[in-house]
């Protein structure tokens, strides 16, 4: 039963990517990525990787929420047939190898497959955490996620410097146009369920699958869903608060990081005993930050009107 | 009763699938955009009831089984709301989308 089903997962998934690669127009082909995406996470849960899936699903979703403004906003050109048979040829011949080695190294590998997963597990008491996950995330590549968050950050920032010279501070425009009344029933229904399950999100990220990056973007799709019903105005994205709010995950994770210096002598190291404290410290504050940014970023650069 | 259980299970969870079954056929065949949208929302709102209702002996505990519910009642407003939102559209285009078959 369950072949069966990984069967038709592992099929399916070559065939969604062939049908987004292959659609005629950009909006199939996102919808087509976001199904494959759909598909990815499924695969990601029958792995045991639930961690992964739920990452998938949300960020997924996002994704495919800009990439649909994206296509929206792209203008159709004829795609000119470039390239000659020999350079096609050439680069056919380059992807194959490519995949051929991939292909080499996956088969060749040495059974059980070397990992570090008890590595992972064996200092989990230490950390008082129950999921070697939030562990590898928030203690052993600490630096990575600190990096990670930054990332979007930058690319809020790049979002924001697409704005016209004197609009970059004002309001971005409200998304999805005129509001309807189903959407306007939706965004006063879903929010209170979906902040309940983030909040939970969050606080399981602990010692089962969950965390700081799926509950900001389920916080994030709550919010765009009010704005897009029209019940609040987007934000002015000069305010200091907004700002503040922004900036306060990283400031906390790395201010946090530096205390590392003082306590056990090392950047993003947590003095002993302290360590349940300060990741759940950072969690927060990153979950807000993370939540306003990825909102941002989908809301776009400011239009320079003014609300009230 | 397990056995009872375990009848209701398939019973209710076969009945759920005709319902997808009719629902993905009626969508792939049915000429115009509101039809198609009557067979799907009837593939979500009684298939998904269905299917759920069946898997609620299975679910081992009271907890796991108001999740399934959960779920069921999630799906229902989602697949209302879009479904509504999806007509709306088509209403607003006028009579050339609605007939517009497969483009529409």
């Amino acid at each position: 039963m369950n072949a069966t089903l990984d069967a038709v997962l592992a099929l399916m998934l070559p065939v969604m990517a062939l049908f987004s690669l292959n659609a005629r127009d950009e909006r199939s082909a996102v919808i087509g990525f976001m199904a494959l995406g759909l598909l990815l996470a499924l695969a990601w849960v029958r792995l045991g990787a639930v961690d992964v899936a739920l990452t998938e699903a949300a960020i997924g979703a996002l994704t495919g929420v800009l990439l649909l403004g994206a296509a929206s906003a792209a203008v159709s050109v004829a795609v000119p047939r470039t390239g000659s048979p020999l350079l096609r040829g050439l680069l056919a011949l380059a992807a194959a190898l490519v995949a051929a080695g991939v292909a080499v190294i996956v088969a060749g590998a040495p059974d059980p497959a070397p990992s570090l997963a008890a590595a992972a597990v064996a200092h989990l008491g230490a950390l008082e955490l129950g999921n070697p996950v939030t562990a590898v995330l928030l203690a052993y590549r600490a630096l990575d996620t600190l990096l990670e968050t930054v990332v979007v950050l930058l690319a809020l920032i790049g979002v924001w410097s697409l704005a016209g010279e004197g609009e970059w501070r004002g309001a971005p425009a409200a998304p999805g146009g005129t509001a309807s009344r189903p959407v306007v029933l939706l965004a006063r229904l879903l929010p209170p369920v979906g902040l309940v399950v983030a909040v939970h999100l969050l606080w399981v990220g602990a010692d089962a699958p969950g965390g700081k990056f799926q509950a900001a973007t389920l916080i994030a799709a709550m919010w765009l869903l009010v704005l897009m019903a029209g019940l609040r105005a987007p934000p002015e994205l000069g305010g200091a608060r907004l700002r503040g709010l922004i900036a306060a995950g990283p400031a906390v994770f790395i201010a946090i990081g530096l205390a590392g210096f003082l306590v056990p002598g090392q950047f993003l190291a947590y003095p002993e005993g302290w360590a349940k404290a300060a990741i759940i410290v950072i969690e927060v504050a990153l979950t807000a930050s993370l939540a306003a940014m990825l909102a941002l970023i989908v809301l776009g650069p400011g239009t320079g009107e003014r609300r009230t | 009763m397990s056995l009872l259980a375990d009848i209701f299970t398939i019973v209710a969870v076969t009945a759920g699938l005709g319902f997808f079954l009719a629902g993905t056929a009626g969508l792939l065949r049915f000429p115009d955009a509101l039809s198609r949208l009557h067979a799907l929302t009837k593939a979500d709102n009684l298939g998904l009831g269905l299917i759920v209702l069946g898997l609620v002996p299975q679910a081992g505990s009271l907890g796991g089984a108001l999740k399934l519910v959960a779920v069921w009642l999630l799906a229902l407003g989602a697949g209302g709301i879009a479904g509504q939102m999806i007509a709306q559209i088509v209403n607003g285009r006028g009579k050339r989308a609605v007939n517009g078959g497969r483009e529409g």
